[in-house]
């Protein structure tokens, strides 16, 4: 393993999308030597397809917008076990980030005085919960992720970041002491294999959507951080959290903004009922993303579904009148007539609860840094390893995300943790350099599959993996079925880890990354599954038909898996803000 | 900026401005030509040369000539630029181009003069 | 019949001295799936078979790809959009070299998306809340900012073919008047200066390839011309 070559950077960045370009951006202009590693051009990561905007109390669309009421719906929409440190750091320091964001030259959509657009989005209050519905999500049109990208992507060309396009990240390499010095990865093109070390390893990897058959994730999203640290042996943060999306398009999975309902749209059974009146009198369709997919599901599983086989239901738009559409929706109206054949502004739109994003992730504090927990149950630094973005669970989303706060969690934690590493590098840190056979155990997994001589195919085994994760771990959740998804699971990995790569070149080999890709979905499919079929109660986006009620006696916390017993350990929520009285839990209605 | 020393007016903006407004004399020229064809069925080479013996018409042909030449100049020269990639053949038929430009530059003015 | 006839341009750098077109039967059951779909079934049927995708819903860029001879984006172009007589034609982008199969080299590509220096530049000190733009200023980026570097643009244009390294192409174009339009950008005169030689802008000879193309349905020419006024009024 000597022959492998290395590559040297005070900071390495896994991950190009929102999260990971905004932490290089704060490490390039700090002169540090730095590198974006990522498998996709950056632009072409997920964050891209972020449609509605970017929730922050910016005071534009409401001069009297006050970030403490958008810290207490964040709250209340996690179903609190948001950490509320974390939580007032994001709303807090959300307005400077979006401030950065505009001056680096993203086109947000403008009111008539000038200031940046903002439109209500669901779970969004004035006055703590008193003072009815806010408008607080900034929006470029209806392509907020894709503005936040090229800018960030662009920033990053203006400050000179060294970028290592379609490179893959196989695994962490660990020192002795257990520190993270780097990782094994591939360049893509070319099929080299190189150890990347550095004094600072960022997952900025994104989410891991294509564990479930239907998701609006992209392909990409496979939770190769999320594998990566499980592997290395890290513990995993609320997995059972998973955000299904009210309004995927039916049959394509692909993503309809919840901006639809916030400029007015509404969802429809098929008696042309607006069914979310009977089960959020006050919010209607702007209630919780889980308590909408919830209700649409009731009303399917209760006969009132639209369409032949009654699976799914409609989201009307076309009161909105074209020129809303155009003006505000324009994407909408393209992915809608592409992909369900429907022209939003004459007819409704077939949509079905999706999945969508994972609240959980690497347990990290404010500055990135992942957490790990000993035997009595305290929280320690893992030395060298940061999380941001969706691959992390700082935890700001708790059991459910608020439409809007992804983008903004993105921008501050990316930042957050580019300034602290800055300043650690500026510190001086020096952990042991990595072993040979510390290499070696990183490379052990891409050897395997170069190795292998025979046995099951990847995209076979990757569709029976999706299909157990859609029907034992959906929007509502059973022991039984959940234990039958467990044994499933465990038997897939035996068949995982015994399956064929059949092409062995080198040259932009994309059935390599797909099977080690395999592997990452192999991983988060097993965390989120122990996680759910342990967390006994139902709360947020975890819903138990055994155990419908909420239980802040025992699970008013965060769950906490361990890859290498597979159990399940509690850790403590953070309720203690530094400038705002504690949230208590309270019943949450909409 | 990419740098270029070959091209006319050594600025794309220049080169385009002139091949438009070398057009432009063109079409009028043409226009006017055929117009005067027509109108006159039964040319005769005294009328004809009546015709070129007018200062105007000589400073209109003129311009008609240099219009000529710097319009197959630049429109000659991109379509080098594109699709010879040799750089000794490419400077090889530019000169060409340009000798010859001249040459009919020079006979028209001595046609148009000369006698 | 179901049987779709897929011709798909193969070459693989380690074991192909050129590249051939391979013939693959697909069986859509007869349903009007996108491009994309018949290449994750070829790929089932060769796992060999390499082509770029991310989003599968248009809006990432990665799978620009030459499809019945145009470019497009395979993941939004149902078969009913491209496919003759039961017949598709698969190559990649025109003009870019191939890595291996579907796969080319962007980087000429994206030179050229970064000479224009595509990044907002404003020498003024930044207010402390966002800077200002009215509705009607902003409606001028609309049409702009919405290009996914895709490529499909630049690789159907002539000019770009011939001239790669000094034109700047429809995408790079599209951008820079992006920035050019964008009334908090103050960078304008450097910005142009950059782009009066006879290659960046003045190559494009308005043949509209790119216009004919775009997935998003931007007009790559009518910003070039914007871009020539702009030189224009400079300089005169």
């Amino acid at each position: 393993m000597s022959n492998l070559r290395s590559l040297t950077f005070d900071a390495i960045i896994i991950g190009g999308g929102g999260s990971g370009l905004r932490a290089a951006l704060e490490l390039a202009k700090s002169g540090k030597k730095t590198a974006v590693l990522s498998k996709v051009f950056p632009t072409r990561s997920h964050t891209v397809s972020a449609q509605g905007g970017i929730t922050c109390a910016i005071a534009s669309a409401d001069p009297e917008d006050d970030w403490r009421w958008h810290m207490y719906d964040t709250v209340k929409g996690g179903d609190y076990i948001a950490d509320q440190d974390a939580s007032e750091y994001m709303c807090s320091e959300g307005p400077k980030a979006v401030f950065e964001l505009e001056h680096m030259g993203l086109p947000f959509s403008r009111f008539d005085n000038g200031r940046i657009y903002q439109r209500p989005f669901g779970g969004q209050s004035k006055n703590f919960g008193e003072g009815g519905q806010a408008a607080r999500t900034c929006a470029a049109a209806d392509r907020t992720g894709h503005a936040l990208l090229h800018t960030l992507y662009q920033n990053n060309l203006k400050n000179n970041t060294t970028f290592l396009n379609e490179w893959y990240a196989v695994d962490l390499v660990k020192n002795a002491e257990g520190d993270v010095v780097g990782c094994i990865a591939m360049c893509i093109e070319t099929g080299e294999v190189v150890h990347v070390k550095s004094k600072a390893t960022v997952l900025a990897t994104g989410g891991a959507g294509r564990i479930y058959a239907s998701t609006t994730n992209a392909l990409i999203n496979t939770g190769d951080g999320i594998g990566m640290a499980l592997r290395a042996g890290f513990p995993m943060q609320d997995m059972e959290m998973w955000q299904f999306h009210p309004t995927g398009i039916y049959g394509a999975g692909t993503l309809v903004t919840e901006g639809c309902r916030g400029e007015g749209g509404y969802l429809i059974n098929k008696d042309g009922e607006r069914f979310m009146e009977r089960y959020a009198p006050n919010a209607k369709d702007l209630a919780g993303r889980d308590v909408v997919a919830r209700s649409m599901v009731m009303e399917i599983l209760e006969g009132r579904g639209c369409g032949e086989k009654g699976d799914h239901v409609f989201l009307k738009l076309d009161h909105l009148g074209e020129d809303v559409l155009g003006k505000r929706l324009p994407g909408i109206v393209e992915l809608s007539k592409t992909f369900a054949h429907v022209d939003p502004a004459k007819d409704p739109i077939p949509v079905v609860p999706t999945c969508h994003y994972m609240m959980g992730g690497i347990p990290t504090n404010i500055h990135g840094q992942a957490i790990t927990q000993d035997e009595s149950g305290n929280d320690h630094i893992v030395n060298g390893l940061y999380a941001c973005g969706e691959a992390a669970c700082v935890s700001v989303h708790g059991a459910n995300r608020l439409g809007g706060n992804s983008l903004l969690d993105l921008v501050v934690f990316g930042r957050a943790a580019g300034m602290f590493i800055e300043g650690a590098l500026n510190d001086g840190i020096e952990y042991l350099d990595a072993s040979e056979s510390d290499v070696e155990f990183a490379m052990k997994r891409i050897t395997r599959w170069n190795d292998s001589e025979g046995g099951e195919s990847i995209p076979a085994l990757k569709a029976e993996l999706q299909d157990i994760m859609q029907t034992s771990f959906g929007v509502f959740r059973e022991e039984k079925n959940m234990q039958e998804g467990v044994k499933k699971l465990d038997e897939l990995r035996s068949r995982i880890a015994n399956a064929h790569l059949p092409d062995k070149s080198n040259a932009f080999n994309t059935a390599r990354v797909e099977a080690l890709e395999l592997d990452n979905l192999m991983e988060v499919a097993e965390a989120t599954a122990i996680a759910a079929l342990e967390r006994n109660e139902s709360r947020g986006a975890h819903s138990r038909y055994d155990y419908p009620d909420r239980d802040d006696v025992n699970w008013l916390k965060h769950s906490l898996y361990f890859p290498a017993t597979k159990e399940l350990k509690k850790r403590d929520v953070n309720f203690k803000p530094k400038t705002v009285d504690t949230f208590e839990p309270k019943v949450r209605t909409y | 900026m990419v740098t270029n020393i070959t091209s006319f007016g050594r600025s794309g903006l220049s080169d385009w401005l002139m091949q438009r407004v070398s057009a432009v004399v063109l079409a009028l020229y043409t226009v006017f030509m055929v117009a005067y064809l027509l109108f006159n069925p039964d040319l005769d080479y005294y009328a004809w040369s009546a015709l070129f013996d007018q200062t105007w018409m000589r400073i209109f042909s003129l311009l008609a000539f240099i219009s000529v030449a710097a319009h197959a100049w630049i429109g000659l020269w991109t379509v080098t630029t594109d699709y010879l990639t040799s750089t000794y053949l490419r400077v090889g038929v530019q000169s060409l181009i340009i000798l010859a430009i001249f040459v009919y530059l020079v006979w028209g003015i001595q046609i148009l003069w000369g006698a | 019949m179901s049987n779709l006839q897929v011709s798909v341009y193969r070459y693989n750098p380690e074991t192909d001295s050129a590249p051939y077109m391979q013939e693959f039967q697909v069986d859509t059951k007869g349903r009007d799936v996108m491009v994309l779909d018949v290449l994750h079934m070829m790929k089932e049927q060769d796992s060999g078979l390499a082509f770029r995708r991310s989003c599968r819903e248009g809006v990432c860029g990665s799978d620009g790809m030459n499809m019945n001879g145009k470019n497009g984006l395979a993941c939004i172009t149902p078969l009913s959009d491209v496919v003759k007589g039961n017949k598709l034609t698969l190559r990649p982008l025109p003009g870019l070299p191939v890595i291996r199969d579907m796969v080319v080299d962007m980087g000429l590509f994206y030179k050229q998306y970064e000479r224009i220096q595509p990044y907002l530049q404003n020498d003024t000190p930044a207010p402390a809340i966002e800077r200002l733009q009215s509705p009607e200023e902003r409606d001028k980026l609309d049409g702009l900012y919405e290009c996914i570097l895709c490529a499909c643009c630049s690789t159907s244009c002539p000019s770009f073919w011939w001239n790669p390294d000094k034109f700047v192409g429809p995408a790079g174009l599209l951008q820079s008047y992006r920035f050019l339009a964008d009334s908090r950008d103050t960078a304008t005169r450097e910005r142009l200066t950059d782009l009066e030689d006879p290659f960046s802008v003045f190559r494009c000879r308005g043949i509209m390839n790119c216009v004919a193309v775009c997935p998003k349905g931007l007009n790559p020419t009518r910003a070039i011309g914007k871009i020539r006024e702009m030189l224009l009024a400079d300089a005169t």
